[in-house]
Protein backbone atom coordinates (compact mmCIF):
# COMPACT_ATOMS: atom_id res chain seq x y z
CA UNK A 1 0.00 0.00 0.00
CA UNK A 2 1.78 3.14 -1.04
CA UNK A 3 1.73 6.56 1.24
CA UNK A 4 -0.98 8.16 -0.74
CA UNK A 5 -3.21 5.39 -0.79
CA UNK A 6 -2.78 4.56 3.28
CA UNK A 7 -3.70 8.70 3.50
CA UNK A 8 -6.76 8.28 1.80
CA UNK A 9 -7.66 5.76 3.62
CA UNK A 10 -7.15 7.27 6.78
CA UNK A 11 -8.51 10.18 5.76
CA UNK A 12 -11.46 9.01 4.79
CA UNK A 13 -11.79 6.79 7.74
CA UNK A 14 -10.95 10.08 9.94
CA UNK A 15 -12.69 12.68 8.29
CA UNK A 16 -11.27 15.42 6.38
CA UNK A 17 -8.27 16.48 6.87
CA UNK A 18 -6.66 19.80 6.50
CA UNK A 19 -3.81 20.24 5.12
CA UNK A 20 -0.96 23.34 5.17
CA UNK A 21 -2.08 26.78 6.56
CA UNK A 22 -5.46 25.39 6.70
CA UNK A 23 -4.16 23.84 9.70
CA UNK A 24 -3.68 27.61 11.07
CA UNK A 25 -7.12 28.64 10.50
CA UNK A 26 -9.70 27.50 12.93
CA UNK A 27 -12.69 26.07 11.37
CA UNK A 28 -16.04 27.76 12.52
CA UNK A 29 -16.86 25.15 15.02
CA UNK A 30 -13.38 24.68 16.54
CA UNK A 31 -14.09 28.51 17.58
CA UNK A 32 -17.55 28.26 18.71
CA UNK A 33 -16.71 25.36 20.83
CA UNK A 34 -13.59 26.94 21.97
CA UNK A 35 -15.57 30.04 23.30
CA UNK A 36 -18.26 28.05 25.03
CA UNK A 37 -15.27 26.23 26.59
CA UNK A 38 -13.28 29.06 27.37
CA UNK A 39 -16.71 30.91 28.96
CA UNK A 40 -17.30 28.12 30.62
CA UNK A 41 -13.90 28.16 32.64
CA UNK A 42 -14.02 32.14 32.75
CA UNK A 43 -17.09 32.83 34.58
CA UNK A 44 -16.99 30.52 37.46
CA UNK A 45 -13.42 31.71 37.84
CA UNK A 46 -13.89 35.68 37.72
CA UNK A 47 -17.16 35.08 39.38
CA UNK A 48 -16.71 32.41 42.16
CA UNK A 49 -13.61 30.53 42.51
CA UNK A 50 -10.64 33.42 42.28
CA UNK A 51 -12.78 36.33 44.47
CA UNK A 52 -13.32 32.85 46.92
CA UNK A 53 -9.43 31.93 47.43
CA UNK A 54 -8.81 36.46 47.31
CA UNK A 55 -10.95 36.71 50.37
CA UNK A 56 -9.60 33.12 52.13
CA UNK A 57 -5.77 34.81 51.04
CA UNK A 58 -6.91 38.10 52.26
CA UNK A 59 -8.64 36.99 55.71
CA UNK A 60 -5.90 35.00 56.73
CA UNK A 61 -3.86 38.00 56.38
CA UNK A 62 -5.80 39.62 58.42
CA UNK A 63 -5.70 37.31 61.15
CA UNK A 64 -1.85 37.04 60.91
CA UNK A 65 -2.02 40.83 61.30
CA UNK A 66 -4.15 40.74 63.97
CA UNK A 67 -2.46 38.40 65.71
CA UNK A 68 1.15 39.88 65.56
CA UNK A 69 -0.83 43.30 66.64
CA UNK A 70 -2.78 41.19 69.55
CA UNK A 71 0.64 39.73 70.38
CA UNK A 72 2.64 42.94 70.63
CA UNK A 73 -0.44 44.45 72.64
CA UNK A 74 -0.50 41.67 74.68
CA UNK A 75 3.49 42.10 75.48
CA UNK A 76 3.04 45.40 75.80
CA UNK A 77 0.51 44.59 78.70
CA UNK A 78 2.68 42.26 80.11
CA UNK A 79 5.72 44.64 80.39
CA UNK A 80 2.86 47.39 82.00
CA UNK A 81 2.05 44.65 85.09
CA UNK A 82 5.46 44.05 85.41
CA UNK A 83 6.04 47.88 85.75
CA UNK A 84 3.48 47.88 88.29
CA UNK A 85 4.24 45.20 90.13
CA UNK A 86 7.96 46.39 90.89
CA UNK A 87 6.16 49.47 91.57
CA UNK A 88 4.15 47.68 94.00
CA UNK A 89 6.37 45.70 95.58
CA UNK A 90 8.92 49.23 95.90
CA UNK A 91 5.75 50.62 97.25
CA UNK A 92 5.54 47.83 100.02
CA UNK A 93 9.25 47.53 100.83
CA UNK A 94 9.16 51.52 101.70
CA UNK A 95 5.83 51.09 103.27
CA UNK A 96 7.30 48.49 105.56
CA UNK A 97 10.35 50.40 106.17
CA UNK A 98 8.49 53.17 107.65
CA UNK A 99 5.96 50.96 109.68
CA UNK A 100 9.39 49.39 111.26
CA UNK A 101 10.40 53.05 111.83
CA UNK A 102 7.50 54.00 113.31
CA UNK A 103 7.38 50.99 115.33
CA UNK A 104 10.80 51.64 116.75
CA UNK A 105 9.96 55.17 117.76
CA UNK A 106 6.78 54.14 119.38
CA UNK A 107 8.49 51.15 121.20
CA UNK A 108 11.15 53.93 122.26
CA UNK A 109 8.85 56.47 123.47
CA UNK A 110 6.81 53.45 125.53
CA UNK A 111 10.17 52.75 127.09
CA UNK A 112 10.99 55.95 128.14
CA UNK A 113 6.84 56.49 129.41
CA UNK A 114 7.51 53.21 131.43
CA UNK A 115 10.57 54.54 132.94
CA UNK A 116 9.07 57.79 133.88
CA UNK A 117 5.89 55.72 135.35
CA UNK A 118 7.94 53.41 137.49
CA UNK A 119 10.17 56.30 138.59
CA UNK A 120 7.45 58.33 139.43
CA UNK A 121 5.94 55.43 140.97
CA UNK A 122 9.05 54.64 143.10
CA UNK A 123 9.14 58.08 144.11
CA UNK A 124 5.54 57.78 145.25
CA UNK A 125 5.77 54.71 147.55
CA UNK A 126 9.23 55.99 148.73
CA UNK A 127 7.20 58.99 149.88
CA UNK A 128 4.38 57.38 151.40
CA UNK A 129 6.95 55.32 153.15
CA UNK A 130 8.73 58.32 154.73
CA UNK A 131 5.42 59.43 156.01
CA UNK A 132 4.31 56.37 156.93
CA UNK A 133 7.41 56.26 159.31
CA UNK A 134 7.09 59.88 160.10
CA UNK A 135 3.57 58.75 161.33
CA UNK A 136 4.23 55.80 163.22
CA UNK A 137 7.45 58.08 164.98
CA UNK A 138 5.44 60.46 166.25
CA UNK A 139 3.02 57.89 167.46
CA UNK A 140 5.47 56.43 169.32
CA UNK A 141 6.51 59.82 170.47
CA UNK A 142 3.52 60.77 171.86
CA UNK A 143 2.93 56.37 173.17
CA UNK A 144 5.67 57.21 174.67
CA UNK A 145 5.72 60.37 176.18
CA UNK A 146 2.15 59.06 178.43
CA UNK A 147 4.19 55.91 179.06
CA UNK A 148 7.03 57.79 180.89
CA UNK A 149 4.76 59.73 182.73
CA UNK A 150 2.71 56.92 183.91
CA UNK A 151 6.09 55.22 184.79
CA UNK A 152 7.82 58.26 186.38
CA UNK A 153 4.43 58.13 188.55
CA UNK A 154 4.95 55.17 189.20
CA UNK A 155 8.64 55.47 189.76
CA UNK A 156 7.81 58.22 191.79
CA UNK A 157 5.21 56.41 194.14
CA UNK A 158 7.76 53.89 194.96
CA UNK A 159 10.13 56.39 195.73
CA UNK A 160 7.85 58.57 197.59
CA UNK A 161 6.63 55.54 199.18
CA UNK A 162 10.06 54.57 201.11
CA UNK A 163 10.08 58.38 202.46
CA UNK A 164 6.97 59.56 203.13
CA UNK A 165 7.65 60.58 206.39
CA UNK A 166 10.24 62.98 205.72
CA UNK A 167 7.36 65.72 204.59
CA UNK A 168 9.73 68.67 203.49
CA UNK A 169 11.46 66.00 201.36
CA UNK A 170 8.81 64.55 200.00
CA UNK A 171 7.55 68.02 198.65
CA UNK A 172 10.62 68.82 197.09
CA UNK A 173 10.85 65.41 195.09
CA UNK A 174 7.73 65.62 193.89
CA UNK A 175 8.42 69.44 193.20
CA UNK A 176 11.10 69.16 190.97
CA UNK A 177 9.74 65.77 189.23
CA UNK A 178 7.14 67.70 187.89
CA UNK A 179 9.36 70.91 187.21
CA UNK A 180 11.64 68.32 185.10
CA UNK A 181 8.47 66.77 183.74
CA UNK A 182 7.00 69.90 182.19
CA UNK A 183 10.41 71.11 180.87
CA UNK A 184 10.93 67.37 178.84
CA UNK A 185 7.53 67.32 177.55
CA UNK A 186 7.98 70.93 176.59
CA UNK A 187 10.93 70.57 174.50
CA UNK A 188 9.88 66.99 173.24
CA UNK A 189 6.46 68.65 172.01
CA UNK A 190 8.59 71.43 170.65
CA UNK A 191 10.45 68.91 168.83
CA UNK A 192 7.83 66.96 167.68
CA UNK A 193 5.53 70.10 166.30
CA UNK B 1 -12.49 0.11 3.19
CA UNK B 2 -11.01 -0.40 6.73
CA UNK B 3 -8.04 -2.36 4.92
CA UNK B 4 -5.08 -0.94 7.43
CA UNK B 5 -6.95 -2.79 10.37
CA UNK B 6 -7.61 -5.76 8.74
CA UNK B 7 -3.67 -6.77 7.46
CA UNK B 8 -2.71 -5.18 11.25
CA UNK B 9 -0.45 -2.62 9.78
CA UNK B 10 0.81 0.38 11.30
CA UNK B 11 -1.85 3.03 12.19
CA UNK B 12 1.35 5.78 11.51
CA UNK B 13 0.20 9.18 13.58
CA UNK B 14 -1.60 11.54 11.15
CA UNK B 15 -3.33 15.36 11.00
CA UNK B 16 -6.41 13.84 10.40
CA UNK B 17 -6.45 12.58 14.36
CA UNK B 18 -6.74 16.17 15.53
CA UNK B 19 -10.11 16.35 12.57
CA UNK B 20 -12.23 13.34 14.42
CA UNK B 21 -15.59 12.41 12.44
CA UNK B 22 -18.59 14.71 13.48
CA UNK B 23 -20.65 13.02 16.26
CA UNK B 24 -23.48 15.62 16.04
CA UNK B 25 -24.78 18.67 14.33
CA UNK B 26 -22.64 18.06 11.09
CA UNK B 27 -22.03 20.43 8.86
CA UNK B 28 -22.92 23.65 11.67
CA UNK B 29 -21.05 25.86 13.32
CA UNK B 30 -21.70 23.62 16.43
CA UNK B 31 -19.97 20.70 15.21
CA UNK B 32 -19.78 18.19 18.20
CA UNK B 33 -16.80 15.77 17.52
CA UNK B 34 -14.47 14.17 20.23
CA UNK B 35 -12.66 17.12 20.64
CA UNK B 36 -15.11 19.04 21.77
CA UNK B 37 -15.88 15.92 24.10
CA UNK B 38 -12.24 16.15 25.15
CA UNK B 39 -12.33 19.90 25.49
CA UNK B 40 -16.12 20.29 27.35
CA UNK B 41 -15.04 17.43 29.86
CA UNK B 42 -11.67 18.95 30.65
CA UNK B 43 -13.29 22.08 31.17
CA UNK B 44 -15.65 20.89 33.64
CA UNK B 45 -14.07 18.72 35.65
CA UNK B 46 -11.54 21.56 36.07
CA UNK B 47 -14.53 23.94 37.03
CA UNK B 48 -15.99 20.88 39.41
CA UNK B 49 -12.51 20.71 40.84
CA UNK B 50 -11.37 24.68 41.57
CA UNK B 51 -15.54 25.46 42.85
CA UNK B 52 -15.16 22.63 45.38
CA UNK B 53 -11.90 23.37 46.11
CA UNK B 54 -13.24 27.50 46.97
CA UNK B 55 -16.11 26.32 48.60
CA UNK B 56 -14.14 24.40 50.98
CA UNK B 57 -11.72 27.07 51.33
CA UNK B 58 -10.37 27.68 54.46
CA UNK B 59 -8.36 29.74 56.66
CA UNK B 60 -6.44 26.84 57.80
CA UNK B 61 -5.76 25.09 54.43
CA UNK B 62 -6.29 21.25 53.83
CA UNK B 63 -3.97 19.11 51.42
CA UNK B 64 -6.06 19.42 48.50
CA UNK B 65 -6.75 23.23 49.11
CA UNK B 66 -2.55 23.91 49.76
CA UNK B 67 -1.92 22.64 45.98
CA UNK B 68 -5.08 25.00 44.58
CA UNK B 69 -3.12 27.86 46.73
CA UNK B 70 0.38 26.92 45.58
CA UNK B 71 -0.67 27.10 41.91
CA UNK B 72 -2.72 30.43 42.60
CA UNK B 73 -0.14 32.12 44.17
CA UNK B 74 2.40 30.75 41.46
CA UNK B 75 0.75 32.35 38.90
CA UNK B 76 0.33 35.41 41.28
CA UNK B 77 3.72 35.91 42.82
CA UNK B 78 5.95 34.39 40.53
CA UNK B 79 4.44 35.35 37.13
CA UNK B 80 1.77 38.45 37.76
CA UNK B 81 3.89 39.83 40.57
CA UNK B 82 7.27 39.66 38.99
CA UNK B 83 6.92 40.66 35.57
CA UNK B 84 4.01 43.27 36.29
CA UNK B 85 5.35 44.59 39.21
CA UNK B 86 3.67 44.47 42.67
CA UNK B 87 1.22 47.35 42.60
CA UNK B 88 -0.30 46.71 39.06
CA UNK B 89 -0.10 43.41 39.12
CA UNK B 90 -3.60 42.84 41.08
CA UNK B 91 -5.48 43.60 37.84
CA UNK B 92 -3.92 41.09 35.65
CA UNK B 93 -3.95 38.16 38.15
CA UNK B 94 -7.57 36.88 37.38
CA UNK B 95 -6.80 37.00 33.56
CA UNK B 96 -3.44 35.17 34.11
CA UNK B 97 -4.41 33.12 36.39
CA UNK B 98 -7.83 31.82 34.42
CA UNK B 99 -5.77 31.45 31.86
CA UNK B 100 -3.24 29.10 33.23
CA UNK B 101 -5.27 26.65 34.65
CA UNK B 102 -7.27 26.35 31.36
CA UNK B 103 -4.00 25.97 29.68
CA UNK B 104 -3.29 23.52 31.88
CA UNK B 105 -6.08 21.26 31.81
CA UNK B 106 -6.50 21.37 27.95
CA UNK B 107 -3.13 20.61 27.83
CA UNK B 108 -2.87 17.67 30.24
CA UNK B 109 -5.98 16.18 28.58
CA UNK B 110 -3.06 14.48 25.72
CA UNK B 111 -1.63 12.06 28.18
CA UNK B 112 -5.06 10.98 30.12
CA UNK B 113 -6.23 7.62 29.31
CA UNK B 114 -9.67 7.38 27.18
CA UNK B 115 -9.03 11.49 26.53
CA UNK B 116 -5.53 10.79 24.75
CA UNK B 117 -5.58 14.19 22.71
CA UNK B 118 -4.80 17.78 24.00
CA UNK B 119 -7.52 20.14 24.10
CA UNK B 120 -5.16 22.81 22.58
CA UNK B 121 -3.89 20.60 19.87
CA UNK B 122 -6.79 22.12 17.50
CA UNK B 123 -6.02 25.44 16.81
CA UNK B 124 -9.86 26.90 17.25
CA UNK B 125 -8.79 26.70 21.15
CA UNK B 126 -5.14 28.41 20.68
CA UNK B 127 -6.02 31.22 18.44
CA UNK B 128 -9.52 31.91 21.31
CA UNK B 129 -6.45 32.35 23.76
CA UNK B 130 -4.34 34.42 22.02
CA UNK B 131 -7.11 36.78 20.58
CA UNK B 132 -8.12 36.97 24.62
CA UNK B 133 -4.69 38.01 25.56
CA UNK B 134 -4.44 39.70 21.96
CA UNK B 135 -7.49 42.15 23.54
CA UNK B 136 -6.71 42.49 27.18
CA UNK B 137 -3.42 43.81 26.55
CA UNK B 138 -4.00 46.13 23.69
CA UNK B 139 -7.22 47.49 26.16
CA UNK B 140 -4.26 47.98 29.21
CA UNK B 141 -2.23 49.71 26.75
CA UNK B 142 -4.64 52.23 25.38
CA UNK B 143 -6.35 52.51 29.14
CA UNK B 144 -3.22 53.36 29.98
CA UNK B 145 -1.78 55.62 27.73
CA UNK B 146 -4.75 55.91 25.52
CA UNK B 147 -4.79 55.36 22.11
CA UNK B 148 -2.38 57.27 20.91
CA UNK B 149 0.13 57.35 23.87
CA UNK B 150 -0.11 53.65 23.62
CA UNK B 151 0.92 53.30 19.61
CA UNK B 152 3.52 56.02 20.14
CA UNK B 153 5.06 54.16 23.22
CA UNK B 154 4.60 50.89 20.94
CA UNK B 155 5.58 51.88 17.62
CA UNK B 156 8.12 54.00 18.48
CA UNK B 157 10.30 52.99 21.26
CA UNK B 158 12.34 56.00 22.43
CA UNK B 159 15.51 56.80 22.63
CA UNK B 160 16.49 55.33 19.17
CA UNK B 161 17.74 57.97 16.46
CA UNK B 162 14.45 58.84 14.06
CA UNK B 163 15.67 57.62 11.15
CA UNK B 164 15.97 54.20 12.34
CA UNK B 165 11.69 54.17 12.69
CA UNK B 166 12.00 53.55 8.92
CA UNK B 167 12.75 50.16 9.82
CA UNK B 168 11.96 49.53 13.45
CA UNK B 169 8.22 50.80 13.32
CA UNK B 170 6.79 48.63 10.98
CA UNK B 171 8.74 45.05 12.69
CA UNK B 172 7.18 46.72 15.93
CA UNK B 173 3.60 47.02 13.92
CA UNK B 174 4.17 43.56 13.21
CA UNK B 175 5.27 42.32 16.99
CA UNK B 176 2.91 44.20 18.55
CA UNK B 177 -0.33 43.30 16.54
CA UNK B 178 0.20 40.28 14.55
CA UNK B 179 3.33 38.64 16.24
CA UNK B 180 2.37 38.13 19.37
CA UNK B 181 -1.09 36.25 19.36
CA UNK B 182 0.27 34.72 16.37
CA UNK B 183 3.06 33.17 17.73
CA UNK B 184 1.21 32.60 21.22
CA UNK B 185 -1.40 30.15 19.40
CA UNK B 186 0.90 28.67 17.17
CA UNK B 187 3.53 28.11 19.57
CA UNK B 188 0.85 25.94 21.66
CA UNK B 189 -0.59 24.27 19.40
CA UNK B 190 2.14 23.01 17.94
CA UNK B 191 3.85 21.73 21.07
CA UNK B 192 0.43 20.11 21.53
CA UNK B 193 0.51 18.29 18.07
CA UNK B 194 4.09 17.49 18.52
CA UNK B 195 3.54 15.56 21.65
CA UNK B 196 0.56 13.18 20.37
CA UNK B 197 2.02 12.46 17.62
CA UNK B 198 5.10 11.22 19.22
CA UNK B 199 2.90 9.66 21.83
CA UNK B 200 0.86 7.81 18.94
CA UNK B 201 4.15 6.65 17.38
CA UNK B 202 5.70 5.31 20.22
CA UNK B 203 2.26 3.21 21.12
CA UNK B 204 1.06 2.45 17.97
CA UNK B 205 5.15 0.86 17.12
CA UNK B 206 4.72 -1.37 20.40
CA UNK B 207 1.15 -2.18 19.26
CA UNK B 208 2.11 -3.35 15.79
CA UNK B 209 5.53 -5.23 17.33
CA UNK B 210 3.71 -6.72 19.74
CA UNK B 211 0.68 -8.05 17.08
CA UNK B 212 3.69 -8.75 14.49
CA UNK B 213 4.71 -12.03 16.42
CA UNK B 214 7.78 -12.47 14.77
CA UNK B 215 11.24 -10.99 15.35
CA UNK B 216 10.24 -7.40 15.37
CA UNK B 217 8.29 -8.42 18.43
CA UNK B 218 11.45 -7.39 20.70
CA UNK B 219 11.25 -4.13 19.55
CA UNK B 220 8.22 -3.48 21.51
CA UNK B 221 10.15 -3.28 24.83
CA UNK B 222 11.90 -0.11 23.58
CA UNK B 223 8.94 2.07 21.62
CA UNK B 224 6.49 1.25 25.21
CA UNK B 225 9.93 2.79 27.07
CA UNK B 226 9.63 5.52 24.39
CA UNK B 227 5.96 5.97 24.70
CA UNK B 228 6.27 5.89 29.00
CA UNK B 229 9.09 8.96 28.63
CA UNK B 230 7.44 10.76 26.38
CA UNK B 231 4.42 9.92 28.53
CA UNK B 232 5.91 11.68 31.62
CA UNK B 233 7.92 14.24 29.32
CA UNK B 234 4.28 15.28 27.79
CA UNK B 235 3.01 16.02 31.61
CA UNK B 236 6.15 18.63 31.97
CA UNK B 237 5.38 20.11 28.37
CA UNK B 238 2.28 20.74 29.08
CA UNK B 239 2.99 23.07 31.93
CA UNK B 240 5.56 24.50 30.51
CA UNK B 241 3.41 25.81 27.98
CA UNK B 242 0.77 26.73 30.18
CA UNK B 243 3.41 28.57 32.10
CA UNK B 244 5.32 30.12 28.63
CA UNK B 245 1.64 31.20 27.25
CA UNK B 246 1.01 33.01 30.82
CA UNK B 247 4.70 34.54 31.12
CA UNK B 248 4.08 35.70 27.81
CA UNK B 249 0.97 37.31 28.16
CA UNK B 250 2.28 39.06 31.48
CA UNK B 251 5.26 40.51 29.60
CA UNK B 252 2.98 41.70 26.78
CA UNK B 253 0.72 43.65 29.06
CA UNK B 254 3.63 44.81 31.38
CA UNK B 255 4.70 46.06 27.83
CA UNK B 256 1.69 47.49 26.88
CA UNK B 257 1.29 49.53 30.15
CA UNK B 258 5.22 50.21 30.75
CA UNK B 259 6.30 54.16 31.45
CA UNK B 260 8.84 55.87 29.19
CA UNK B 261 11.82 56.01 31.09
Amino acid sequence: MSTAAYAAVVTAAEGEAPSGIQLLIPAGYDIFWSIVVLVGIAVPFYRYVLPKFQAVLDERTRRIEGGIAQAETAQAEAAAALAENQQLLADARAEAARIREEARAEGGQIKAEARTAAQEEAARILENAQRQIEAERQQAAVSLRSDVGTLATELASKIVGESLEDEARRSRVVDRFLDELEASTATSAGKGS
Amino acid sequence: MPLAAEEGGFHAPTIADFFPHPVLFEGTFAEFNRMQLVRIIAAVVLVVLMVVAARRAKLVPSRGQNVAELLLDFVRVNVAEDIIGKEKAHKYVALLTTIFFAILAFNITGIIPGLNIAGTSLIGLPVMLALWVYVMYLGAGIRHHGLGGFLKTSLFPPGVPPFLYVLLTPVEFLTVFILRPATLAIRLMANMVAGHLMLVLCFSATDFFVRSMSGMTVFAVPSLLGGFAITLFEVFVAALQAYIFVVLTAVYISLSIADEH
